[in-house]
C-alpha cells in the first residue's frame, strides 16, 4: 500500500515510490519537490524564508526553514539514499501573496522573494526546474508523486491540477 | 532589545498577555454584539507558543477554509492583527449584518458580502486595538483591512513567516467567541518581538533578563 507522508511548515522529507509526499496549506511559503527518476527517490521541502545568511540568530537551527539551507539539506538527504544531483529535477509551488496589505509592511513581498530564492538555489546546484505554479493570491495544498513526477495542486474554489 | 527570548516572555508573562487578549477581545465583542444586537460569549483567551508544525492544527487543520481580515499595525506597537472566522460562520455573520439581504447557500461570496465582512473585521479589530492602546498608553495605527478566504494553513503562514525570521516558534494571543447562532471566530494578535517588550514595559513590567540565549 502506498502512503502519503505529510511535510509540515519549515519541514522536509524524502520518500520512494509508491509513496508520496504532501504539504497542506502553502501560503507564501514555497514547496520545492525534487526527484531522481533513476534512483526513484523524491523529496519535498516546505520553505518559509529566502535566505539563512540574512538572519543572525542562534535560535534558528532548523535548516528546512530557509530556501538555501533547506534545498541543500534535501539534496543531501536524497544523495544519502543513492540519488544523484545531476539527475535531479525540481518543481515549485506556492509563494503566494496572501494579503494585499498597504503600508510599509513587507508581508506582500515574502512570497515573491521565497520563489526567487528557490530558483536561484536550484540554479546554483545545477538542478533544472521542470514546472512551477507560484505567485497569485491563493493558498495551495500539494501532493508529490516521485513515481511519475506528478505534482498535484489543490486550491480553494479551483479544480485540482497537475504540473 | 531585539533579541528577546520568546520562551521566557511566554513563561514569565503568560497571564499578562492573556489579560491583554481578554481586554482586547472583550471590547471587540462588545462592538460586535452592539452591531448585531445579540449576546455573544467569549472563551478564556489563550496565549500560545507554537512550533511551526503545530500552527496548522490551531483551528481545525491546515485545510480548514477560513475568512480572515488582517490589519498590519504600526506606531509604538508593530505587528499584525487577524480576525479569523470559518466560512459558514462568516456567512451567518454577514447575513446578520446585512439584515437578511445576503445570498443564501454555499455560493461564492458576492462583492457586497466581502465588503461587509471586511468592514465588520475592521470595526471589531479596531475596538480590540483601541482598548489595548488606551490600556498601555501606546500609539497603535492600524492599516486598512485586507480580506482573504483561504486555507487556515496558508493564512497562518503569513504571521509564521514574520516570526520565522527571529526564531522557530510563533507566540500569539488567541481569543475565541461564539453566539447563539454559532458564530465561531478567533482574534489573533501577533506583535513583533520588540513590541512584546514595549507592551509589557508600558504596564510597568521589566523585560530585563529576557534577552539572550536560552
Amino acid at each position: 500500500m502506498s502512503e502519503i507522508i505529510k511535510v509540515g511548515m519549515a519541514d522536509l522529507n524524502i520518500c520512494q515510490p509508491p509513496d508520496g509526499l504532501t504539504t497542506l496549506g502553502l501560503g507564501s511559503c514555497v514547496g520545492v519537490a525534487l526527484r531522481d527518476p533513476v534512483a526513484r527517490i523524491g523529496g519535498l521541502v516546505h520553505v518559509m524564508l529566502p535566505d539563512s545568511k540574512s538572519i543572525h540568530n542562534s535560535q534558528s537551527m532548523n535548516p528546512a526553514k530557509f530556501a538555501d539551507t533547506g534545498i541543500a539539506e534535501l539534496v543531501r538527504r536524497m544523495e544519502q539514499k543513492g540519488a544523484k544531483r545531476s539527475r535531479m529535477t525540481a518543481k515549485l509551488a506556492g509563494g503566494a501573496t496572501m494579503f494585499a496589505v498597504s503600508g510599509k509592511s513587507e508581508v506582500g513581498l515574502v512570497g515573491q522573494r521565497n520563489t526567487q530564492a528557490c530558483r536561484q538555489c536550484l540554479a546554483e546546484l545545477g538542478i533544472s526546474i521542470l514546472a512551477e505554479d507560484t505567485g497569485a493570491n491563493y493558498g495551495r495544498t500539494v501532493i508529490f508523486y516521485p513515481e511519475s513526477g506528478e505534482y498535484q495542486i489543490r486550491a480553494v474554489g479551483r479544480d485540482s491540477y497537475i504540473i | 532589545m531585539g533579541n528577546i527570548n520568546l520562551q521566557k516572555v511566554s513563561d514569565a508573562y503568560f497571564d499578562v498577555l492573556k489579560e491583554i487578549g481578554n481586554i482586547g477581545a472583550g471590547n471587540a465583542m462588545t462592538a460586535l454584539s452592539q452591531m448585531l444586537q445579540c449576546k455573544i460569549d467569549m472563551r478564556v483567551p489563550q496565549v500560545k507558543l507554537l512550533n511551526f508544525q503545530e500552527v496548522g492544527a490551531l483551528m481545525g487543520g491546515e485545510e480548514q477554509i477560513m475568512a480572515c481580515v488582517m490589519l498590519s499595525v504600526e506606531g509604538d506597537i508593530t505587528g499584525n492583527m487577524m480576525f479569523m472566522i470559518e466560512t459558514s460562520s462568516a456567512r451567518r455573520l454577514i447575513n446578520k449584518v446585512m439584515m437578511g439581504y445576503a445570498q443564501p447557500g454555499e455560493a461564492e461570496f458576492s462583492e457586497m458580502e466581502l465588503s461587509a465582512m471586511k468592514e465588520v473585521g475592521n470595526i471589531i479589530t479596531g475596538a480590540y486595538l483601541n482598548s489595548i492602546a488606551s490600556l498601555t498608553n501606546l500609539k497603535i495605527y492600524p492599516s486598512p483591512p485586507a480580506l482573504t478566504i483561504d486555507m487556515a494553513g496558508a493564512i497562518l503562514s503569513v504571521p509564521a513567516i514574520e516570526f520565522g525570521a527571529l526564531g522557530d516558534k510563533l507566540l500569539l494571543i488567541q481569543s475565541q467567541f461564539f453566539d447563539e447562532a454559532r458564530i465561531d471566530g478567533y482574534f489573533i494578535l501577533i506583535p513583533d518581538l520588540d513590541s512584546y517588550a514595549r507592551i509589557l514595559g508600558s504596564l510597568g513590567l521589566s523585560v530585563e533578563g529576557l534577552s539572550g540565549e536560552e
